[in-house]
């Protein structure tokens, strides 16, 4: 009958043209899924390197590595865990939710997109082929041991004999290249891409904050893609830009590097005060509390965050007015950031919280940002630096960033966002297990590293001295790993057997406000099948409070 | 006196007692040399008020921000019964957007304020015409003490006189570089100055204690910089001037290891060391005029002992690898001598 379909059985896909898909893929969520994996995946190795170190440093003049391993092992460390998995994982999730958070089809430029992801994954492969070059892998190869901030001169070639230096050079040369274009990416989709009805005002925090963090990215990489430019002149081209014998200025070196340096960890958090702006809200049942001041504060961190890097150099012989100028642009920096933690407070007051794996680490980064924050505030003031800055206090304090707040956010974006991305559930029982065993094994470590840094230990040293106070608190933190390893396992774990055994997840499972639960779990490759049209913030609120539509109150 | 006032008086009481309490344990235990909060010069002092002031601060606004957090999650939480209604939808407040922008920016008005003051105070303080000056000359893995107003060059062991805070005689030190980044960093005496090439800093001190004070390099200098320690000798005014009168003097000519002496030539230790008034006046390595003055080697690596010696020439690189001295081929006979040798330089 003339009506009837006919249905061909559809081609059996083989793993050859699976394979071919993904490594030939332009669809922003594809590129963003193997962004996340990616970085996983240097997660892991990040993790395996920080437990090598806290071993050899869980007793005083303890053997288990030689100097020449540990300080490569520090310096890939950082280095990795900076540009191989804080930025990608953080550009995968935007990649993936910005598009169908504006109502988008996909990125702007989506060649120029997958070209971005795999410079970046070059860069990763590069500078992980330097532990396989040169030297023995028991000495952890030729992988670069300057320090993730290669201070000059220590990178210049009488000091950094061989090519070590050089494979952190060009690696995250390459990696910098794909970070401004996927930044193009996400200002030009951002900014031209919004489906009808969805004005700069109206849509979701998450877009607003991959828009300033796409910015501050197009700024700030520059300068460190010059300074790397500057430093393979010096050491192969008879420049003299950090040479201090011939003219040249190591701490030029720092003013470029912290230039880049600085707004990079903004560029790295603010996508995470995204994560947590979307997903409080909905676990406590209201609108995000101050919209138009989240949008100010984020855009203020963003501009402010240009002009404090010297904070990082308070040690370096500034003078005093030089000094306190740094004082105060840091310091005001922490006062957006702390009325983003009042409006997400007041998001919570009165609402109607339900504990769900990603609202509890969302509670976790509440609290331990807070933390972190305040931390910031005493290394912000410089005489207080005088005695904390280069000691284990700043090393726990960036890790009490960057674990307990960037880290807790990454993974209550996983818990929220992996429904969308495969349509099962991850396990809530494996989920509390994995928050309260890694929350432990993160305050065992990063706690009690504060301490010696205020007994006097400095960062970036093998080993030390008994007798100083020391013991004691490296141990603890050492201990830690042991939880935090397990946490990660069992998230590792939840997600495999989740993606495969999980609950079958449906298109909103949270009973969300947002564009991407109005389409199925996971979405077809177009998105949306018919253009979004909105009228609010909340567009699925609208839809499903007929009576009550946030349009009427904005 | 009113309720807050009296609130803030008892958090600041408990406060500054709980860190006096870890200072005072500090102190007086052998345990912790280089506690920041156990002051004992006017730099450290002043960073260590300051300190306790943004403490103070940030400990205040801790306790008042964790205890909303915690309420609101408590006090706020989902109950049976109500899964099917929303609460209300409060979509802002203006009011509270201005207030709580205006406190925060309020308290980093007073922080920076008082901050200022302290860097002005600390950084700008001119150098009184009686205090002692002192060059530090980083390496890659020593430090170097040149006393410019004595002419003599030490190694590794700062010594100072003692300042007595109603007639202080502070220290002055310059600091210079010989090749990359290091930082001066002795907890109990000051904060730390970063030591950079062709870019001289300086910093000083004014110990109010006789002592030995412990600190090490801050900055990541390469392979050893775990193993550049730092050991400052405070010491009474006159034993001071007895420790200089002693580095002021030639070295000791002992005829009985003249062939240690000359091994020392021959084995081209002349090259990278200096025994003033010899023909050895290398600057790579340590000035070795008057080594057995030292209690350590190495940078406070080994204790001054024969044996600790004699094995640290023999192979520098099982204590130090990475160490720029190298390993010197010799018999053993000729490694005594020279150990035997180091070992009258008084």
């Amino acid at each position: 009958m003339a009506t009837d379909s006919i249905s061909l059985p559809l081609p059996k896909e083989s793993s050859r043209s699976v394979f071919m898909d993904w490594l030939c893929t332009v669809d922003h969520k594809k590129i963003g899924i193997m962004y996340i994996v990616y970085a996983l995946v240097f997660l892991v190795i990040m993790g395996i390197e920080a437990t090598l170190m806290r071993i050899q440093l869980s007793r005083p003049n303890n053997t288990f590595l030689s100097a020449e391993a540990f300080n490569r092992l520090f310096t890939m460390h950082g280095t990795t865990g900076v540009f191989f998995v804080a930025m990608p994982i953080l550009f995968g999730f935007g990649n993936y939710l910005v598009p169908l958070m504006i109502g988008a089809r996909d990125m702007a430029f989506p060649r120029l997109n997958a070209f971005s992801f795999w410079l970046t994954a070059f860069g990763g492969f590069l500078l992980y082929g330097s532990f396989f070059a040169g030297g023995p892998l028991s000495q952890a190869g030729s992988a670069p041991d300057v320090g993730w901030f290669a201070y000059a001169p220590l990178t210049a070639t009488a000091f950094s004999a061989g090519h070590s230096t050089d494979y952190w050079t060009i690696a995250l040369l390459v990696a910098g290249i794909g970070s401004i274009g996927g930044a193009i990416n996400f200002v030009a989709t951002i900014l031209c891409l919004r489906c009808p009805g969805m004005t700069l005002n109206r849509m979701p925090l998450l877009a607003w904050m991959n828009l300033v963090m796409g910015g501050l990215v197009l700024v700030t990489i520059s300068p460190l893609t010059a300074a790397q430019i500057m430093l393979m002149i010096d050491r192969y081209m008879s420049g003299h830009f950090f040479d201090p014998a011939a003219g040249g200025s190591v701490v030029m070196w720092m003013h470029f590097f912290w230039i880049f340096g600085h707004p990079e960890v903004y560029v790295l958090i603010i996508p995470c005060f995204a994560f947590i702006s979307e997903i409080i809200p909905v676990f406590s049942r209201k609108a995000i509390f101050g919209y138009p001041a989240m949008v100010a504060a984020t855009t203020g961190i963003g501009f402010v965050s240009l002009g404090v890097w010297a904070h990082h150099m308070f040690t370096v012989g500034m003078p005093s007015y030089g000094n306190a100028f740094f004082v105060f642009t840091t310091m005001l920096v922490a006062v957006p950031t702390g009325i983003k933690i009042f409006n997400w407070l007041a998001t919570m007051w009165g609402g109607k919280i339900r504990f769900a794996t990603p609202m509890i680490f969302c509670i976790g980064f509440l609290f331990q940002f807070l933390i972190a924050g305040l931390s910031g505030v005493m290394l912000a003031d410089a005489p207080f630096d005088w005695q904390l800055s280069n000691s284990y206090f700043v090393v726990a304090h960036f890790h009490y960033v960057i674990v307990g707040g960037i880290l807790f956010a990454i993974f209550a974006a996983f818990y929220y966002w992996f429904p969308k991305m495969t349509g099962r559930m991850l396990s809530e029982k494996l989920g509390r297990w994995h928050f309260w065993i890694f929350l432990i094994g993160f305050h065992l470590t990063f706690d009690f590293m504060h301490v010696p840094g205020l007994l006097g230990m400095p960062r970036r040293i093998y080993t030390y001295e008994p007798g100083r106070g020391w013991e004691i608190w490296n141990l603890i933190s050492s201990i830690g790993v042991i939880f935090q390893a397990a946490g990660i396992l069992i998230f590792v774990y939840n997600m495999i057997h989740s993606y495969f055994k999980g609950a079958v997840a449906g298109n909103d499972p949270w009973d969300a406000w947002t564009l991407e639960w109005a389409t199925t779990s996971p979405p077809p490759d177009y998105n949306f099948a018919v253009v979004p049209e909105v009228r609010s913030r909340r567009p699925l609120w609208d839809i499903k409070h007929p009576q009550d539509p946030d349009w009427k109150y904005e | 006196m009113s309720l807050g006032n009296l609130l803030r008086r008892a958090f600041s009481f408990a406060l500054l007692q709980t860190i006096s309490c870890f200072a005072a344990i500090a102190q007086n235990s052998p345990l912790s040399p280089t506690n920041i909060f156990a002051p004992d010069s006017t730099p450290a002092h002043s960073i260590f008020r300051i300190s306790t002031f943004v403490l103070e601060i940030t400990g205040a606004i801790f306790v008042v921000v964790f205890s909303l957090l915690a309420y609101a999650v408590i006090k706020f939480r989902e109950r049976k019964g109500d899964e099917e209604f929303e609460p209300p939808q409060v979509y802002g407040s203006n009011q509270m957007e201005v207030a709580w922008t205006i406190l925060p920016v309020l308290i980093v008005v007073v922080l920076f304020l008082s901050t200022a003051q302290v860097i002005h105070r600390v950084q700008d303080a001119p150098p009184p015409p009686d205090a002692i000056q002192v060059t530090v000359v980083g390496h890659q893995f020593w430090w170097e003490y040149r006393y410019p107003q004595y002419g003599f060059v030490a190694a590794n062991e700062l010594h100072v006189p003692v300042s007595d805070p109603k007639d202080p005689t502070p220290t002055y030190l310059r600091l210079l570089s010989d090749d990359v980044d290091h930082s001066f960093w002795v907890p109990r005496l000051a904060g730390k100055t970063d030591l950079i090439p062709n870019h001289p800093n300086s910093m000083w001190i004014d110990p109010y204690q006789t002592g030995l004070f412990l600190g090490q390099c801050a900055q990541f200098c390469g392979a050893e910089h775990a193993k550049m320690l730092i050991r400052v000798y405070v010491q009474s005014r006159a034993d001071f001037d007895t420790w200089v009168h002693g580095q002021e003097q030639p070295p000791v000519s002992d005829p009985t290891v003249a062939a240690g002496s000359a091994l020392f030539i021959a084995k081209t230790c002349f090259a990278c060391h200096t025994i003033r008034g010899t023909i050895a006046a290398g600057t790579i390595g340590p000035d070795l005029t008057h080594l057995m003055s030292r209690e350590t080697i190495a940078s406070g690596v080994l204790a001054n002992t024969p044996e600790n010696l004699r094995a640290w020439i023999h192979n520098p690189e099982a204590f130090k690898a990475g160490s720029k001295m190298p390993v010197i081929d010799m018999t053993n006979d000729e490694l005594n001598q020279i150990t035997a040798y180091l070992e009258t330089l008084r």
